[in-house]
């Protein structure tokens, strides 16, 4: 649609907390997270994949919970509290996730990787995995077709091992 | 996306009498299917209204010791409750066999009942299709097959309903409470889907004006026999190709009571009560298991390209019924299959 057509139709008011920071909004109701973020916010981190929720290139934590920002539109997050892989660490003061990526080489192109980084956190704080084949199967909404899929799964396999410092981390 | 105005209803009068108000709105929950399809212009509302902040998060028990699901619990916190997975393990079984978490965190329950099928040419608008544009035709027939119906097609559809939950309700014959305009009801699993006939738009029973309010699991002791089997094109993140439900009560080596719902075959979870009661009685082994099975397949239909899925299925059920009887669930994490 055309852009001037589109910033004359109505917009509805939302309130997010993004990385910590508060934002004030006006957004289109058919505008996804992932658009936002992207787009009018130029938060960029976060990658837009296939944008049907089938790569998870695009997964965020929303209310500390990771999903695909591709399927949620925005104005049905009021309040809501989302991190971004912007909100997680500096490149000199890394995430415990993102170091123990960096040290396991655990990407190649590096497309999918804030979406693996993201979803690593949300499978952390969601505590059901234990084993290197829960971890296979509860990070196979994120895709890597670079296929770093044995490196990703040592890196996470080792924050599990050393979930104590992980704790410490997130306080 | 064709273009929409946004509603937030906050109580479920709200949102039923503003669906009354706009006939072409559609409710929005977690959001996984609808805004997909919305991606696709295959779903074109023109009003959205927001459900998410409706009192249906909640999983609650019922005095006579089952369960009671909110239509907006997700799909992760009903796998992870720990009274489902002790009471209905098989229901905690086949949603977690079924997409990834960050899906499963978002996809609501009453959203996983009512998600449309996966058929690509329902998907692809420059197609025609029956289920997306009544009277237009079936672009699926005569087109790629593999992933199509084998059970109750008709010659205007031949898609599936492509849910893994929801093979696991109709085993365990779940109650489907909606709410409209007037009154509440309650619809029995097995009469919510429907098979496409001659009007494959309607993909279940509930009325135009309703909304889904929660599902209802009496208690029902098959925790001790039970398991979920998922066959597909990938280990995981992937629709069935054939699933299994089963569970089953035995006594002395027999069979007292059977369910087994079958998924990835048919254009609702299909399932044969009148087989199940025909084994009631019959030796927990191998020689009834593939009676079941062939009795269960006997009206299949291949199409060609899935003629594959009929054989596939027969060894699956005697898989599933073999794995529940021997109290050994199929692990949805570790995929060899025992």
């Amino acid at each position: 649609m055309d852009t001037a057509l589109e910033d004359r139709l109505p917009t509805c008011p939302l309130f997010l907390t993004i990385n910590g920071k508060p934002y004030t909004l006006d957004v289109h109701p058919w505008t996804t997270l992932l658009d936002l973020l992207r787009g009018d916010l130029e938060l960029t981190g976060t990658k837009k994949g296939c944008d049907h929720g089938q790569c998870g290139a695009c997964t965020v934590l929303i209310d500390g919970q990771r999903m695909n920002a591709c399927l949620k539109l925005a104005v049905t997050l009021e309040g809501a509290a989302i991190i971004t892989v912007e909100g997680l660490g500096t490149p000199e003061e890394m995430h415990p996730v993102q170091k123990v990526f960096v040290e396991h080489d655990a990407f190649q192109c590096g497309y999918c990787t804030p979406g693996q980084i993201c979803s690593t956190i949300g499978l952390l704080n969601e505590g059901h995995a234990s084993t290197r084949e829960d971890i296979r199967e509860l990070m196979s909404g994120n895709l890597c077709r670079c296929g770093a899929y044995t490196n990703i799964a040592d890196a996470i396999e080792e924050m599990l091992a050393d979930r104590v410092s992980y704790r410490e981390a997130a306080e | 996306m064709k273009r929409f105005t946004y509603t937030r209803s906050e109580t479920v009068a709200d949102a039923v009498a503003a669906l009354a108000a706009r006939p072409q709105a559609q409710f929005l929950a977690g959001g996984t299917n609808l805004v997909d399809l919305m991606k696709y212009d295959v779903a074109r509302p023109d009003a959205i209204i927001d459900i998410n902040s409706l009192p249906l998060k909640e999983i609650e028990e019922l005095p006579d010791g089952g369960l009671r699901i909110g239509a907006l619990a997700s799909n992760s916190a009903v796998a992870y409750d720990a009274r489902v997975q002790a009471q209905f393990p098989l229901l905690a079984s086949a949603i977690l066999a079924g997409a990834s978490p960050q899906l499963r965190n978002a996809a609501t329950t009453g959203g996983n009942l009512l998600q449309r099928t996966r058929c690509s040419y329902f998907y692809d608008p420059s197609t025609p299709c029956n289920k997306r544009e009544p009277g237009s035709g079936c672009a699926a027939i005569g087109g790629l097959t593999r992933m199509h119906a084998i059970l109750g097609a008709s010659d205007k559809c031949i898609a599936v309903h492509p849910s893994d939950m929801c093979v696991a309700l109709a085993a365990l014959d779940a109650t489907v409470e909606v709410v409209g305009p007037d009154s509440a009801r309650d619809i029995a699993f097995g009469d919510f889907h429907r098979l496409p006939g001659d009007e494959p738009q309607r993909d279940n029973t509930l009325a135009c004006d309703e909304l889904v309010t929660g599902i209802r699991l009496e208690a029902n002791h098959f925790a001790d026999h039970y398991t979920y089997l998922k066959l597909r094109d990938r280990l995981s993140y992937a629709f069935a190709l054939v699933s299994v439900a089963a569970s089953m009560k035995i006594a002395d080596g027999r069979i007292v009571d059977l369910r087994i719902a079958l998924g990835g075959v048919a254009h609702r979870p299909w399932r044969d009560p009148l087989v199940e009661a025909e084994y009631a009685g019959a030796p927990a082994e191998d020689v009834t298991f593939q009676r079941v099975a062939d009795r269960l397949l006997l009206e299949a239909k291949g199409l060609g390209d899935n003629d594959f899925k009929i054989p596939l299925a027969r060894k699956a059920i005697v898989r599933a019924l073999r794995q529940a009887a021997g109290g050994t669930p199929q692990s949805q994490t570790i995929k060899a299959i025992q």
